[in-house]
């Protein structure tokens, strides 16, 4: 089927989701689409796929103009999604998940549905058992059942969100070999990806979104290069730098090993100094946000040691890292870092030590007071923190903070702030360096983790490279090492 | 007053209105002429001062389970096992008492370790409950819910097994204490002045605890968001466990003011709903302690009130309790609606 995208405009509050897409995608082709984390790719394919509709644009699918109101709708049309985390119900048997999204029918043919999973699980080579449960399946044959009941249930475009990711080699070898014959069934695919080297070999054609706008296409075989900078911008000058000395060791890794249920990090080592800052880069789901969470004692890492400031605190809880002066900051603030309907006098008062049974009002109040102020918050100190934007709720978040701390955690310190705030949060962050605190931050921003890190780590599929000087990286290293590329013995210390 | 407490005021009012609405239809239904029975279960529950006598019999417990409730659900925790808990209590204080009834103990002390007792049966089962949802994954709701049918099946096997009357068993509980192990009472009413002195007292300390104190503010964080309770340093489950504890020693002793004050005696049917009316009031009053007093009275005096219908109209006294469940239900969905309402505006 031929996809034509016209126009198509999407917008979230105030952020510019898809920027006036264009772009077309004829019949027969694997269309690759690259971009950083919020770059739009997940919108533009939401809004292909019926989960959420365009503000403006057309959609045409073999020159008719359509409006995709739902997903339902949109596999009536032929378009079906693959999502990054497969939408099965994992409780129930294959056969099962294949009947859910079918309409009609009181009473479902088993029979009759079961011979056709076996045919085509036939046809592409897969192994799966209709009466098996999915919750014994790997990430790998889950995406297989999902390939196929799309394909039952008469997809013709199939669209494929970070398909590699938590997969072994072997089923992405089958996973390509897959889409490659269907593309020569004259299938349209559509293969979203961060990962650099599975555009390379797999795609026809390639878009890359940056910011919501469609920025650049090129067709195989590509220049590696010019797609990172299409993906990543223009190399940006670093401010001076003053390099840290080398202090007391607040964090040590022996051989650190976590795993989640996608990836398993293995061998760790790192030593971070007080006042250090170091950067964690990498594509969402890369595995850093289980490693930082292991730093923090919220994971118990698998295999390895966790040592802050020389106690070995491997398998203790957070709680435990906390009173060893480790303190973590969530990227998610509402979630799991401020509690709603509770007041910011109240939050900085649950944050200090207690005293006493009865809390003093007047005293929180002050300290909310004097807290505010110096963390230029724009509230009360009964404001409810869900009452303040998310700059402000990032900075009280920073307020919380108890001091001294040996080591601070952070997942995307940033995030969704303006300028403004971004760099009055860096400044506190580096006054509290100054103090000897240590830093290590997860961010997606390659600009903020050049500008502010000392050492990077750069993770990629569950690899971490060495810690990298910053001074030997630019954003085009740094960006090709983010989408798996000059993959090096120096980088990661293992021969690849 | 601010616009935003004249159109909660209006929602309330509007809930109170159109509870009494259906259930006058109801009493239509039911052949009974509504206006007359409103009226019956007025003068059922003020007719005479031993109605107010009975509306606070009534009350006390009542207090209590509401006030257990009002700290498990600080907590974020759904405590529907409070009715099994405050069974518990009466059990337990039964036990004791059970036990101590023969020995020279001065009555006293058998009484107060009675309610002691009561206090940590109740706590028990509701930690059963705390347990099995900190360390089982069983939702606090169904675990509950479970308990409170064992409690009910204890209750009955002991009445009709272990504890029963000399000769045969009975609905009607177990062989009576002898006076001197029964709360002082006001003569001729029934009214224990010491359970409903510390009701009160519980309902006091309750709102003191979840507004002034770090404990207070620390269940509220967990309650709310528990994973940023964690990070901010509080013990979550132990706090959620505390929580559980308490509730089941507010409510145990709930219970025990049943033995001890009113029955004097083990029934099949000892906890008779205060449970459950105390989460229906908890909800009512949106988890405001400060409300629990004039609410709970006023559940309280529907019940005593709700008597007179099936005496005059041979109807069942649980109508009384359709009023009180509509008004729940319908100030519930009035928070509903006014969070859509106050969105749009």
């Amino acid at each position: 089927m031929n996809i034509e995208l016209r126009h198509i405009h999407k917008h979230f509050g105030k952020v510019h989701a898809n920027d006036d897409i264009v772009l077309n995608i004829p019949s027969g082709t694997i269309q690759g689409i690259l971009g950083e984390n919020g770059a739009g790719k997940s919108t533009l394919m939401k809004v292909l796929s019926g989960f959420i509709q365009a503000d403006g644009g057309d959609i045409l699918l073999d020159g008719k103009s359509v409006v995709i109101k739902s997903p339902a709708d949109a596999i009536r049309y032929g378009i079906g999604m693959l999502h990054q985390d497969p939408l099965d119900f994992p409780p129930m048997r294959l056969l099962d998940n294949f009947l859910l999204g079918r309409s009609g029918g009181l009473f479902p043919d088993r029979m009759t549905v079961a011979h056709d999973i076996h045919e085509l699980a036939v046809q592409f080579d897969f192994s799966l058992d209709p009466e098996a449960y999915v919750d014994g399946l790997t990430v790998g044959e889950r995406q297989q059942l999902e390939i196929l009941r799309l394909l039952w249930l008469g997809a013709r475009v199939l669209i494929l969100d970070e398909p590699t990711t938590g997969i072994s080699a072997s089923q992405k070898d089958k996973l390509f070999a897959t889409l490659r014959k269907l593309a020569a069934q004259g299938m349209t695919i559509i293969f979203v990806s961060h990962k650099l080297e599975d555009v390379e070999v797999l795609c026809h054609k390639v878009a890359v979104l940056t910011a919501g706008k469609l920025v650049g296409e090129a067709s195989a075989p590509f220049n590696a290069k010019k797609l990172v900078e299409m993906m990543f911008g223009k190399e940006i000058p670093l401010g001076a730098r003053h390099s840290p000395k080398p202090g007391a060791k607040v964090l040590q890794l022996h051989d650190l090993a976590v795993e989640d249920i996608r990836l398993h990090l293995a061998n760790i080592n790192l030593e971070v100094n007080a006042g250090e800052v170091i950067g964690v880069a990498g594509m969402e789901g890369s595995g850093q946000g289980t490693f930082i969470r292991a730093c923090a004692g919220l994971m118990r890492p698998v295999n390895g040691h966790v040592l802050v400031n020389h106690h070995d605190l491997t398998g203790r809880s957070y709680h435990v890292f906390k009173r060893n002066g480790v303190s973590f900051m969530p990227a998610s603030r509402m979630e799991e870092g401020l509690v709603q309907g509770l007041t910011l006098a109240e939050h900085f008062v649950l944050a200090e030590e207690t005293q006493g049974v009865f809390i003093d009002g007047d005293k929180g109040r002050k300290l909310a007071e004097d807290r505010i102020k110096s963390f230029n918050i724009r509230g009360t100190p009964v404001s409810t923190v869900e009452s303040l934007s998310g700059g402000n709720q990032q900075r009280a978040l920073l307020a919380l903070l108890r001091s001294p701390l040996s080591l601070i955690l952070l997942e995307h310190p940033t995030r969704g702030l303006d300028i403004e705030s971004t760099i009055y949060i860096w400044s506190k962050l580096k006054e509290r360096c100054q103090q000897g605190t240590a830093i290590l931050f997860i961010s997606s921003d390659l600009e903020e983790i050049l500008q502010y890190s000392d050492r990077v780590l750069v993770f990629f599929s569950g690899k971490v490279t060495l810690p990298l000087d910053v001074t030997s990286l630019t954003t085009a290293k740094l960006g090709e090492l983010i989408g798996g590329m000059g993959w090096t013995k120096s980088t990661s210390g293992r021969a690849e | 007053m601010k616009k935003s407490t004249w159109i909660n005021i209006g929602f309330q009012v509007g809930a109170l209105v159109l509870a009494l609405l259906i259930t006058t239809l109801l009493l239509l239904a039911a052949g009974a002429p509504p206006f007359k029975a409103y009226e019956s279960i007025l003068s059922g529950a003020f007719g005479s001062s031993n109605d107010l006598a009975s509306i606070l019999i009534s009350w006390s417990p009542l207090l209590l389970t509401t006030a257990g409730v009002l700290i498990t659900f600080s907590a974020g925790l759904w405590n529907i096992g409070v009715e099994g808990q405050m069974v518990l209590g009466s059990i337990f204080a039964t036990w004791m008492l059970r036990l101590l009834q023969d020995t020279n103990l001065p009555p006293a002390l058998i009484i107060i370790l009675g309610i002691v007792f009561g206090m940590i049966g109740g706590a028990l089962w509701a930690a059963l409950a705390g347990a099995l949802k900190t360390f089982g994954g069983v939702n606090e709701i169904f675990g509950g819910l479970g308990l409170n049918f064992v409690a009910t099946a204890l209750t009955i096997y002991l009445v009709f097994g272990p504890w029963k009357r000399p000769g045969v068993g009975s609905m009607s509980g177990t062989q009576p204490f002898d006076q001197k192990l029964w709360l002082p009472t006001l003569s001729n009413t029934g009214l224990s002045l010491w359970a409903l002195g510390a009701s009160i007292l519980v309902v006091i300390i309750i709102y003191f605890l979840l507004r002034g104190t770090y404990f207070g503010l620390r269940l509220k964080a967990v309650g709310k968001n528990i994973k940023a309770a964690f990070l901010l340093g509080i013990p979550t489950w132990q706090y959620s466990m505390f929580a559980f504890l308490l509730c089941g020693a507010f409510v145990g002793l709930a219970g025990a003011i049943q033995v001890t004050a009113v029955y004097h005696r083990l029934l099949p049917n000892i906890s008779n709903g205060y449970g459950f009316l105390g989460l229906l009031v908890a909800m009512l009053i949106n988890y405001q302690a400060i409300w629990v007093l004039p609410i709970a009275f006023f559940f309280a005096a529907l019940n005593v009130g709700g008597i007179q219908l099936q005496i005059v109209y041979k109807m069942d006294s649980s109508f009384a309790n359709v009023l009180q469940d509509l008004l729940v239900l319908f100030v519930l969905l009035g928070q509903g609606v006014r969070e859509r309402f106050l969105r749009k505006a």
